[in-house]
Order: C-alpha cells, then sequence, then structure tokens
C-alpha cells in the first residue's frame, strides 16, 4: 500500500511515527433497569479496553459480528461519542480530552464515511451544499472557490459535476455514498474512518466504491479504519485487521497472517462461516458453528469473554485448563511477532480455507493514478 | 394536465440512467450528460407537481388568496365599490358616522326591503341599526380575522418551534421540563382563562391595540403545545440521522446543527400545521368575539357580527348568513389547502 502521492505524510505502510494510537479505549454506555425513575442498572460495555495503532496512509480492518463494538470504537475514534475511558492519540495529541471549540480544527485530519447512504446526506441540502458544507463549517476559503473545488471533488468520486444543485434523493445508494466520500475528502484529510461503508450496497455498486477508496488512497495518502463485517472485503482493502468480540480485540495481525494462518477461535469461526464460491470445496470444508448467544455486553462473561461460546473450551481443553480460562482474563498479547492474541490458548490453523472476494469485480491489480 | 405527470417523470428517470452509465467509468463525468436538465427538482418542486394535481386542494389555495389580497386591498375596494354603488366618499370610516337613514325603517332601525335590504346601492344590504354597508363591514372584517388569526399562528409557531427543537434536540431534563410544560397548557381551560385575561384586560385599558394583542396572544399561546409536540418528535428522529453526524463530525456546533441541518427538514410539517392552524384561529376569534369579548367596534370582525346578528335572526336573518358563509369558506379553503400540502409533502404519497 505504498504510494506515489505526493504527500509527505505518505511514506508507506511500515511508518515508524503512528498516526492513530489508541490505547485501552473504553465506552460504557449507562444501563438502565428501566421503571418509573429508571434506576441505574450494569453499564454496557459497547467497548471495553481497545488498544491498536495505525500508521500513515495504512488500512486496519475493523471486523467482527453485529454488536461488536466496532462501529463505537470507530465513533469514538473520531470523537463523534466521549470515550469513558483510554486515550485516543492523534499524531502523538491526545485528542479525548479536547472540547468540541478544541476539536476543530482537527476535524479536518479526521473525517467518516458512513454506513446508510440514505440518511447520511440531508434531504433537503444539494449536492452542492452537502459537498461544500466540510468549506463553510471550516470557514475555509479554497482556491478557484467553493463551487470549482466541489466540482473538482464531484468528478474526482466519479459523479458528473454538472450535478451540483441536485438533492440526494435523485442519486443512487451508489452514488449517494460517492457524495458521501467526497464530502469527506474535501477538507484533505489523513484518516478516513468508513463506518460499513459499502455493506448498504448491492455487490456490484460494493466493488467499485472499494476500488475508489483504494485509488483515493493511493492518490492521497489516506489512512483507513474500515469497519465491516464482510471478511472478504476487509481482506481485499485492510494491511492489518482487527477482529473484534463483546468490546473487545480478539486478534490483531496483517490480513495475510489473519486470513492464512489465524490462532484465535473466534477468528477460526469467522473465517469458516466465509461463504466459498466453489461448490465443492464448499461441501468438503469444515464449518465451525459457534453455539449459543452472544452474552449482554452489560454482564460479560468471567475470565474470557469469548468461553461461552468457544468450541476450543467445550470441545478441546481439560478441566484446568477450562477453570483457567473461566477466571483468567486474557490480555492481547503478541504470541508471534507482529500476531496480537487475546487468548490463552492460541493455535495456528492454515486448514481454514477462506474464499477469495465473491465481488467478482474488485481489481486485484492496483490501478495507475492519474 | 394528464400529460405532464408522465413526460416529467420520464425526463427524470432518463437522466437518472445517464448519470448512472457515467458511473461505469473511471471516475470521468459522463460526458453524454445533457447540460440543459441539470437543476435538481427540489422537494418543493415534487410537492408542487404533486398538489398541481389535487384539485381541492389547489381550489382551496385561490380562494385563500383571493381573500388575502381583499384583505390586503380593502382600502381600495371599499372604495371603489362606494363610487361604482353613487356613494363617493362613503368610505368604511365615515359610514359608521353617518348612518343613510334612507335604507333603515326609522322606527325599527331593520333594513328596508328583502335580504338585509340588497340593492344596487349595497350589493349585500345593510346592517340593521348602524346602516352601515354589509359587504364593506365584511372585507374589513376578513382583514380583522386574517390578521389575527395569522399572527397568532405566527406565535405558536415560534414558540412551538423554540420549543420542540430544544426539547428534542438536547433531550434530558431540558426536554422534561419542557414538556410537562406543554403537558400543563394542553390540559388548561384555555376558553375560561381567554374570557378572564381579555375581560382583565378591559379593566386596564379600553385600547384597541391591547385588546387585539390579548387576543393573539390567548389564541397563539395556547395553541403552541401543538406544533411544539410535533416539532419534538420529528427532532427526536431527525437527531439520530447520520447526516446530523457528518454535520458534527465535521466540527459543526449545535447551533448549526439544529438551524442549518435539521431545521430545513422541518419546513413541511410546520407549513401543513400553520395552514390548518389558521382556519382553528380564525373560529377561535369569532368564538370570543362571539362571546363578547373579541375585537372592539367599530373594529369589525366576522365573530362580532355573527354576534350582533344574533339578535336579529327572526327579523332579519339574511344578516346571520353572511357572516358565517365567510367564516365557513375561509375555513373550508385553508383546510382543504392544508390537506392537500400535507398529502403532497408526505413521502409515502409516492413522491420519493
Amino acid at each position: 500500500m505504498t504510494t506515489t502521492a505526493p504527500q509527505p505524510a505518505a511514506s508507506g505502510t511500515r511508518s515508524t511515527e503512528k498516526l492513530l494510537e489508541v490505547e485501552g479505549v473504553q465506552k460504557w454506555f449507562p444501563g438502565r433497569r428501566g421503571g418509573l425513575f429508571g434506576q441505574k442498572g450494569n453499564p454496557v460495555r459497547a467497548v471495553d479496553g481497545v488498544t491498536f495503532s495505525l500508521g500513515a496512509g495504512e488500512t486496519l480492518g475493523l471486523v467482527g459480528e453485529s454488536g461488536c463494538g466496532k462501529s463505537t470504537t470507530g465513533r469514538a475514534v473520531s470523537k463523534l461519542i466521549e470515550p469513558t475511558g483510554g486515550t485516543v492519540r492523534f499524531e502523538g495529541r491526545d485528542v479525548t480530552k479536547l472540547s468540541p471549540r478544541q476539536m476543530r480544527p482537527l476535524r479536518r485530519e479526521l473525517q467518516m464515511i458512513f454506513q446508510d447512504p440514505y440518511s447520511s446526506l440531508n434531504p433537503r441540502h444539494t449536492i452542492g451544499t452537502i459537498v461544500g458544507s466540510p468549506f463553510r463549517i471550516q470557514g475555509e476559503k479554497p482556491k478557484g472557490g467553493v463551487k470549482k473545488t466541489v466540482q473538482d471533488l464531484m468528478a474526482r468520486v466519479g459523479l458528473n459535476p454538472e450535478h451540483y444543485n441536485r438533492y440526494p434523493h435523485e442519486f443512487s445508494g451508489g452514488q449517494r455514498q460517492r457524495i458521501g466520500i467526497a464530502r469527506a475528502l474535501a477538507l484533505q484529510p489523513k484518516l478516513i474512518v468508513c463506518d460499513e461503508p459499502v455493506s448498504a450496497l448491492d455487490v456490484s455498486v460494493q466493488a467499485q466504491v472499494v476500488n475508489l477508496l483504494e485509488d483515493l488512497q493511493s492518490e492521497f495518502g489516506l489512512a483507513y479504519i474500515f469497519i465491516a463485517h464482510d471478511l472478504s472485503v476487509v481482506r481485499h482493502i485492510s494491511d492489518r485487521v482487527a477482529v473484534m468480540y463483546l468490546g473487545k480485540i480478539m486478534e490483531l495481525t496483517d490480513r495475510d497472517t489473519l486470513y492464512e494462518n489465524p490462532m484465535h477461535p473466534y477468528t477460526h469461526a469467522l473465517l469458516s462461516a466465509v461463504p466459498v464460491p466453489d461448490p465443492k470445496i464448499e461441501a468438503r470444508r469444515e464449518k465451525i458453528l459457534l453455539t449459543g448467544d452472544l452474552p449482554s455486553p452489560s454482564n460479560p462473561p468471567s475470565g474470557c469473554v469469548f468461553h461461552t461460546r468457544c468450541p476450543k473450551y467445550k470441545n478441546e481443553l481439560s478441566e484446568s485448563e477450562r477453570e483457567h480460562c473461566r477466571t483468567v482474563e486474557p490480555v492481547l498479547e503478541e504470541k508471534t511477532p507482529g500476531h496480537e492474541v487475546y487468548c490463552h490458548f492460541p493455535q495456528v490453523r492454515s486448514d481454514l480455507v477462506v474464499g477469495e472476494p465473491v465481488t467478482g469485480q474488485i481489481r486485484t491489480t492496483k490501478p495507475k493514478v492519474a | 394536465m394528464s400529460l405532464s405527470g408522465p413526460t416529467e417523470f420520464e425526463a427524470v428517470a432518463a437522466d437518472d440512467g445517464l448519470s448512472g452509465s457515467g458511473l461505469q467509468g473511471d471516475g470521468e463525468p459522463s460526458p453524454d450528460a445533457t447540460s440543459s436538465d441539470i437543476a435538481g427538482r427540489s422537494l418543493w418542486a415534487i410537492a408542487w407537481s404533486h398538489l398541481k394535481r389535487d384539485k381541492l386542494a389547489l381550489a382551496g389555495g385561490v380562494v385563500i388568496v383571493l381573500f388575502i389580497l381583499l384583505a390586503v386591498f380593502a382600502d381600495p375596494i371599499a372604495t371603489a365599490y362606494a363610487n361604482i354603488t353613487g356613494r363617493a366618499g362613503d368610505t368604511y370610516a365615515t359610514a359608521h358616522n353617518t348612518p343613510p337613514n334612507d335604507v333603515l325603517d326609522t322606527l325599527t332601525g331593520l333594513p328596508v326591503g328583502d335580504f338585509s335590504g340588497v340593492s344596487g346601492k349595497y350589493w349585500l344590504g345593510v346592517i340593521p341599526l348602524s346602516g352601515q354597508d354589509m359587504l364593506t363591514n365584511l372585507l374589513y372584517g376578513a382583514r380583522t380575522s386574517l390578521v389575527i388569526a395569522g399572527l397568532a399562528t405566527v406565535l405558536s409557531l415560534v414558540l412551538g418551534v423554540l420549543a420542540g427543537v430544544i426539547s428534542g434536540f438536547y433531550r434530558g431534563w431540558v426536554d422534561t421540563v419542557l414538556s410537562r410544560i406543554m403537558d400543563v397548557l394542553l390540559s388548561f381551560p384555555t376558553l375560561l382563562f381567554s374570557l378572564a385575561l381579555v375581560s382583565v384586560s378591559g379593566i386596564i385599558s379600553t385600547s384597541s391595540f391591547l385588546r387585539y394583542a390579548v387576543i393573539v396572544f390567548v389564541l397563539g399561546f395556547f395553541a403552541f403545545p401543538y406544533i411544539g409536540r410535533i416539532v419534538r418528535g420529528q427532532v427526536l428522529s431527525l437527531r439520530e440521522k447520520e447526516f446530523v453526524e457528518a454535520a458534527r463530525s465535521l466540527g459543526a456546533g449545535n447551533a448549526r446543527i439544529m438551524f442549518r441541518e435539521i431545521a430545513p427538514n422541518l419546513v413541511g410539517p410546520i407549513l401543513v400545521y400553520a395552514t390548518l392552524s389558521i382556519p382553528n384561529n380564525i373560529l377561535g376569534e369569532a368564538g370570543l368575539s362571539f362571546l363578547g369579548v373579541g375585537v372592539i367596534p367599530p373594529t369589525p370582525s366576522w365573530g362580532q357580527m355573527l354576534s350582533d346578528a344574533g339578535g336579529y335572526i327572526q327579523v332579519d336573518p339574511f344578516y346571520i348568513f353572511l357572516p358565517g358563509l365567510a367564516i365557513f369558506i375561509t375555513v373550508l379553503a385553508f383546510n382543504l389547502f392544508g390537506d392537500g400540502l400535507r398529502d403532497a409533502l408526505d413521502p409515502k404519497a409516492g413522491g420519493r
């Protein structure tokens, strides 16, 4: 994911200076037990101690099932919600304590693309207003005027600049997502948090949008946090991938290691659930089914949060080992260099066949940047 | 009529197809898009195209515009009418001071002739006792009714939108306090309070302006919780939309989000509420005048004419008919237009 862009920050994936450092970030929502006066219940631990870092121009994939806290993590990083604990450092600066006013100049470096292209655009504003709003909010006058800049942005993301005065309802889902991308791009940020940017789009359009995101990354040296639950798409776009479960990171490593040599039992189960487009392979390969329900994040299990559903815990471990899982919580630590796992008994499994992206239109080669 | 709809639709559909194909390329805008059809169809344009097909709503709108014009130009119209009927110089003001005795029965004070004395000189007859011209009175009555109803609606809109936006946006204790205040107001015996307030204000001062203000206040203030609740509900749902988060992630403050992002989405419901609230306030003003606590004579108002006509129902039944008809037509017009507007602005009606 090295880039040819002239940005000085875009020095490459393995940049030693980290753009973003997230340390032990927590978001606990106050629990409500209901009742007339809304007595306090257990807090909902949506995100519970998440630590990762991101270099300039790098893409971190954030995967996990619904409700695992990946979107909340993205929102905590971009300060849309206030984390209840931990620190987020952006370019070495702790942003967790900043007031909205102090945060404003930083907003230009840190942007967001949203999941639902239908609700992320104000239906009463024209495309020109929407894409130009970053300039107005930040009080910036771009060279050549707002309109010219906005039209350039529209052209860059594959929209007809002449549609400047149109309204969101006149566009398809994929086009609307491009509008959202143009808006995020307007202030030339260094990091874009993409919150399931393609989940609401149909498969062929997903490919176009993913390709666009990749093009923009190489052109502008952007770093992405790419939140998704589609493992194929994440595999395609990410440099490193973090797997989340119940508000914690289970496994964090580079993309190829994660998909080829995953260590955490939860990752094993996730990968085995990705459909393979070849029916012969699909019939032969092992599928690891998790039993039971996702535990409530307001009352997480003791010890390892995954032990209630862990197939390894259930089938392979001895009673004393199980005791260990139940009572001692593992920490996310490097088991092999660059491969962090939250598990007492990790095990590399290379036998899980993971499907290539079913989105056939995703390019496998990098395009030349104009 | 039926032609314009489909052709417009096809134009939009064809154009969407064009821009869609433009996207297949590699980030280049589609070169074949025609530059003539670039201006977007705003939601207002769509609402208008729906409204155009609603004949009843259009008729209501025409009547509303007509009444507003009559009220605004009451002076020149009354003068012209007086000139045509050969009563030159007999403007509204002078008509009060010089009751033309030839049209009234000197003994009973009732109009001479059928239908309140309809004649070439007095097209809709005259008013008993005073002998004022009925048509001129109705004309100026329209001004009173519409001004009071309009001001009261504006008052309830300002208060209601502010209360609704603030309580819906900030939630928490702000919402609790404002919502409870609105609940209390909704359960208030408004009519009794109005009667009391107007009476008290009459003791303090008999100025016509104060009476106007009190009526506007009573009608507007007690109606604001209705729009407040509607707006609060809308804001509660709008504030969760991702475009609000998008604005916030760009660094927008609360005021900007409330008034630039959320408020434009409230214009539809507010407009509908306003058109449905004006007839209510016309009726309210008429009711207060009927009960004798409305505008002070000689300022004419439909409700006050109605109240006056009650005393002549047996000897001059035509008198009560005219202000009643005026109120009826205005209220019906506003209601029809408001209903049409609501349908036109409703996304479920097939607009999007």
